[in-house]
């Protein structure tokens, strides 16, 4: 398959030693990198790239897995329509160990006999629906990358008539939660490497403002081992030589412009709204709300679902992990009421978090 | 028989029991421990040690590329016995049908248990059939248990790893966990791709019956995978065992289909495959005599076995990557989950 000989040779170990020899040339200091999205912070476990890495050059995980920012008070109202008789709970199946208030979570609430299927795409929730008289409920989460997705889905199921499916709409936005980031005057963070399909709706034009605004180089990456060591080594040639400029290593799949019908899809579905986000808070115009014309699909309308607001816990230190403040080992609560297998914050509950990677693996 | 579902008085004890029974089992099943129908079979034994194992099964869908759940509950049970080194005699059969569950499933069910018992030489010697009412189990789940003989002096065990060993591979991994996950999921992935469900004990006993002194462990890499089983030798032992990725026989189309569900296949589950943790001096000698079986034909040699380092207090396993990275390998922590981001 051609698919085979493109990644072949983007996993090229012979390029991968020669990339990583010109980083450790060019770092002639200590600067720290974020990966902004989730799959990148996967994809630089998978491969190690840490190990590739000169001393001074530091990568910290950054808010980017839309299920690990989804806020408590967002996973209470999903547990509470799964518990409803009447409903099935449609969801990705990467929600379920996401905690609400009280550390619950949806795998311990279908042991209780909530009603959850776990579904891959939104269309075969919809698919359920067709099938059932039960109301199918759909937690929309996730960002510019699955939108479009799920607002077609939303068009389908207005379009076919099919009344017994809603939407639970948390979705967020990324361009907002790294301006909350940045404006942060403590911000330890010296180049941002930017996610490869959020950018690929949203187009590099999107970090421009940023870039200018914070002075903070930016790279938009692939998932490959040598999209991301090339964006590693632009964005410490950018430090070095003191600029702030967008740059993209991903052209064979986002373009200046990004997919101007992606986003008039998602337009067409859904509104800008304030959103809360594990472990970082509110932050103003980060989330996307159905318009109200889709108002009938909301399933906080249909069922009456008042948001109750539940604090960040006590102590947990995660906005200050992401912004690379602290470590894990500064959080009063690694490790004692926040391990893997419990998390509470989002560097714990996404499984290579930073704060999961070091309790699992002793920060290496 | 006149009906074509399970129902309640199949389970009852009475003449529909017995009915089943004779119908569908004994024919299939026939053999002349079985057929003797006494309160427990009573087994020929030879000199040794008795190897005892039991394990349920419950997958879902119950019928699936490469198998079903019968022919998973024989040479499920089979491989838990090679993997302590001994030659299984005979399995238990329990089964939990669900009322109303399509009696042409439970015959093509049947058929398939006889089949992998067949093939494989062990019998079933001994079984049981519930029903439970509808909706309070899933279709049908069957326990089965195991017993074999372990020679006297053989010992094989996850704590017997010792630096400078060898880890072996016995074939292509992540086949089972992926088909069933895609299966699931209505996922199509290439045909070539299904369960590689199948029992061990043959070429177990190739190897035994040649190398017999240089082999420490034994394990299949079942739920949790090959990650899981490594992490456990190498707790277990106190050693690094270190991984090449580039050894690893991983099918491209299980490597794209996991990419594509944001899974590790380190971590899928594998139904007929053995890691061999050995001597060194044989290692080549074992692949050969892996690789001239059909259930071994795809054995690599994938890492090696190393001292902790200096500082490092708990046995850990070290992979190295296609591109010259390294990463640590943890044991699974809950059911993969497929990842949307």
């Amino acid at each position: 398959m051609l698919i085979d000989r493109i990644t072949e040779g983007l996993r090229d170990p012979e390029l991968a030693g020669r990339l990583s020899r010109q980083i450790h040339d060019a770092a002639t200091r200590p600067l720290r990198l974020m990966e902004v999205c989730g799959t990148h912070t996967m994809a630089i476990f998978r491969h190690g790239i840490r190990s590739l890495l000169p001393a001074e050059v530091e990568l910290i995980s950054g808010p980017g897995c839309p299920v690990c920012v989804t806020s408590a008070g967002d996973i209470d109202q999903i547990i509470d329509l799964a518990d409803r008789p009447g409903v099935i709970l449609a969801t990705f199946g990467d929600l379920l160990r996401v905690p609400g208030s009280d550390c619950k979570n949806l795998a311990e609430a279908r042991a209780e006999g909530a009603n959850v299927e776990i579904v891959y795409s939104p269309a075969e929730a919809l698919k359920i629906a067709q099938a059932t008289d039960r109301t199918v409920v759909f937690p929309a989460i996730g960002f510019e990358t699955t939108i479009p997705v799920i607002a077609a889905t939303a068009l389908e199921a207005r379009q076919k008539g099919i009344n017994n499916f809603k939407l639970l709409v948390s979705h967020k936005v990324v361009p907002p939660a790294l301006y909350a980031l940045l404006g942060d005057p403590e911000l330890a963070v010296d180049g941002l490497i930017c996610p490869g399909h959020v950018s690929a709706i949203i187009g590099e034009k999107a970090y421009e403002p940023l870039a200018a605004k914070f002075h903070i180089p930016c790279v938009i990456a692939g998932f490959e081992p040598m999209d991301i060591l090339s964006a590693i080594y632009l964005l410490v040639r950018q430090i070095q030589d003191g600029q702030a400029r967008v740059e993209n290593c991903y052209g064979r799949v986002v373009s200046r412009e990004g997919n101007p019908r992606a986003r008039a899809m998602i337009e067409k579905v859904f509104e800008p709204c304030d959103a809360q986000w594990r472990g970082l808070g509110a932050i103003p115009g980060s989330g996307l709300a159905l318009r109200p014309d889709f108002s009938d699909l909301d399933a906080r309308t249909a069922f009456g679902l008042v948001f109750h607001d539940v604090p960040e816990p006590k102590g947990c230190r995660c906005g200050e992990i992401l912004t690379g403040k602290v470590k894990p080992p500064q959080c009063p609560l690694f490790n004692t009421r926040c391990t893997p297998t419990r998390p509470v914050g989002p560097c714990m509950v996404s499984s290579e978090g930073t704060c999961a990677a070091y309790s699992k693996y002793g920060g290496l | 028989m006149s009906t074509k579902r399970i129902l309640l008085d199949h389970g009852s004890g009475g003449v529909a029991s017995r009915e089943l029974i004779e119908t569908i089992f004994l024919p299939r099943l026939d053999n002349p421990i079985l057929s003797r129908f006494e309160d427990s079979a009573v087994l020929p034994a030879s000199a040794g040690r008795l190897a005892f194992t039991t394990d349920s099964y419950v997958v879902d869908p119950i019928f699936f590329p490469g198998g079903d759940i019968g022919k998973l509950a024989v040479n499920g049970t089979i491989n838990d016995l090679a993997m302590q080194g001994a030659t299984p005699i005979g399995l238990s059969l329990a089964l939990i049908l669900e009322e109303g569950f399509p009696l042409a499933d439970l015959e093509r069910l049947a058929d398939s248990i006889g089949d992998a018992a067949r093939s494989s030489g062990v019998p079933v010697v001994t079984g049981d059939t519930k029903v439970v009412h509808r909706g309070k189990a899933d279709k049908i789940f069957i326990t089965t248990a195991g017993v074999g003989m372990v020679a006297d002096g053989l010992e094989l065990s996850s704590r017997l790893a010792r630096p400078g060993d060898a880890v072996l591979l016995s074939g292509f991994f992540g086949d089972h966990g992926i088909t069933i996950i895609a299966t699931r999921s209505g996922l199509a992935i290439q045909s070539d791709i299904q369960s590689d469900t199948a029992p061990l004990h043959n070429m177990v006993a190739a190897m035994l019956a040649r190398k017999e002194n240089s082999i420490r462990c034994l394990r299949d890499p079942t739920r949790g995978g090959i990650a899981t089983v490594l992490a456990e030798i190498a707790e277990k032992s106190q050693v690094q065992i270190n991984i090449s990725e580039e050894a690893l026989p991983l099918r491209p189309g299980v490597s794209t289909a996991c990419e594509l569900l944001g899974l590790d296949p380190l971590y899928l589950a594998n139904e007929g495959k053995c890691i061999v943790i050995a001597d060194s001096a044989s290692a080549q000698d074992l692949l050969a005599i892996m690789r001239a079986t059909p259930e071994g034909r795809d054995a690599a040699l994938i890492g090696r076995v190393a001292p902790l380092d200096a500082g490092v207090r708990k046995g850990r396993v070290v992979l190295r990557t296609a591109i010259g990275g390294t990463r640590l390998i943890g044991s699974l922590s809950g059911e993969p989950l497929p990842r949307i981001c």
